[in-house]
């Protein structure tokens, strides 16, 4: 029931709406438990409301270190 | 999917599963609890338990939110949907979890009550608004990830000023519950299992922040690491905590940084405390009854509040008398050590709710069973 899943924000729409794209399924959400998104922005969404922004720097630093850790092993 | 498939990345797995191999000692061994039922799944569905080293045992937690409802709070939901005037909406989750009677609300639907299985909360209040003759409720359950959305349907009907909407409230806290397991004694029937770390849940997590985990590693020195719910996330956070446990350092860790702060997200936070208060406590199936660990609604939104709206007396339910769920929930069982698992309890006939939930422990060992930890498990299921 937590299961959320990352979604892509394609437009905003009025009373904190936003079209969001999964694997090319859209789908209508509400953005209001969240800092205002912006199109490009990752949401993590659950029960049609975005819960989270994911962070992309934060997501980059993630995979680049885990990467090193690969070579490095 | 962007931001999924990359921590699906075998090659990074693999780098992964190097480095914990690397790390644990072969003088001891890890017990680590998984808190939250997303994980438990993820973990068997991925196969991870098969490849972790054979002294790190991982350990199922009581984070599914429709395992824990205890009998009588189901048996209360059975009875208002049975109500003429109701139209109860609820998630497909808990459609299929028997009562006391071995009852479900798909077969009370089945018989003709009016049930009705939502994604989200919104459509529930959708329904309010389309047939003001029916008195909609919302059978609302779930932890931290799901209340947001609650609260936030519960303002929206007092703004829209509906008369035929109210929430049956069994929302509950991840700290209280953690707390229990942590406080479990070692011995005897309520026992807990030895833990030296705890996966900390994702979702929950983005709602909460890592803070509210800091008395554990304080209080009773074991790890906390917030994970995501991806398999490089999961085996990225056992390597934080088989590192912490090396050192000797008991600390809340983040791994999910990418969507969990350690404050949490604070507008989720002031509508949840604006819509709700903490129950005095709040009987959990498995973990027995917990001091605020559970919310109901706010006098304020009393005319939304179910519990208020009905008369919901309830006949205080008994769990199948065979069925281990409680024992399964506290992490001291595993779900094939339960005698009905597999042979009357399956996924089609469950008897206990973890075997019907997407995140209940009964329900991953039997969908994703490993040969190598489930001994007594007929052949074919290992293979399913
Ligand atoms: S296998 Fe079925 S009966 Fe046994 S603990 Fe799990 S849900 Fe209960």
């Amino acid at each position: 029931m937590c299961l959320a899943i990352p979604t892509l924000v394609v437009a905003l729409l009025p009373d904190h709406g936003a079209r969001v794209a999964l694997d090319g399924v859209e789908k209508v959400i509400s953005t209001l438990l969240v800092e205002p998104v912006v199109p490009g922005d990752y949401v993590v969404v659950h029960v049609g409301y975005a819960l989270a922004k994911i962070d992309k720097d934060e997501a980059e630093r993630t995979l680049a270190l885990l990467a090193e850790m690969g070579e490095a092993s | 999917m962007k931001y999924v498939d990359e921590y699906r990345d075998g090659a990074l797995a693999k780098g992964l599963l190097r480095a914990i191999a690397r790390a644990v000692r072969a003088d001891r061994s890890y017990a680590f609890m998984e808190f939250c039922g997303g994980h438990t799944h993820a973990i068997a569905r991925h196969g991870i338990i098969d490849v972790l080293p054979q002294n790190l045992r991982m350990i199922h937690g009581p984070g599914c939110p429709v395992c824990v409802l205890p009998m009588g709070r189901l048996d209360a939901a059975m009875a208002l949907a049975r109500d003429p005037a109701v139209t109860l909406c609820t998630y497909a989750d808990l459609m299929r979890v028997p009562g006391s009677h071995g009852e479900t609300l798909i077969r009370a639907k089945a018989d003709g009550a009016d049930v009705r299985m939502i994604y989200s909360p919104l459509d529930a209040l959708g329904l309010a608004e389309a047939n003001p003759e029916r008195q909609v409720v919302f059978l609302a359950i779930g932890f931290e990830t799901t209340t947001p959305p609650t609260a936030a349907v519960v303002k929206a009907a007092e703004a829209k000023d509906l008369r035929n909407f109210s929430v049956f409230c069994n929302h509950v806290l991840t700290p209280m519950a953690m707390r229990a397991i942590l406080e479990a004694p070692a011995h005897g029937e309520e026992a807990g299992p030895r833990l030296d770390g705890l996966v900390g849940p994702s979702h929950v997590s983005t709602i909460i922040g890592t803070d509210p985990y800091r008395p554990f590693p304080e209080r009773y020195g074991v790890p906390v690491v917030v994970a995501g719910f991806e398999p490089v996330d999961i085996l990225h956070a056992i390597l934080m905590l088989v590192r912490q446990v090396n050192d000797d350092r008991a600390e809340v860790e983040n791994q999910y940084v990418r969507a969990v702060t350690a404050e949490g997200n604070r507008i989720a936070q002031a509508l949840m405390a604006e819509v709700f208060e903490h129950r005095e406590s709040f009987e959990w199936r498995g973990l027995g009854t917990l001091p605020d660990s559970a919310l109901r609604l706010r006098p304020r939104f009393a005319r939304f509040d179910a519990e208020r709206r009905f008369d919901m007396s309830s006949s205080g339910g008994r769990d199948h008398p065979g069925c281990a769920c409680g024992a399964v929930l506290r992490g001291r069982l595993e779900p094939w050590e339960c005698k009905l698992f597999g042979r009357v309890c399956t996924p089609d006939t469950p008897i206990g709710a973890c075997m019907v939930s997407s995140e209940g422990a009964c329900a991953a060992a039997w969908l994703h069973g490993s040969r190598s930890h489930s001994p007594d498990v007929p052949e074919e299921v290992s293979h399913v």
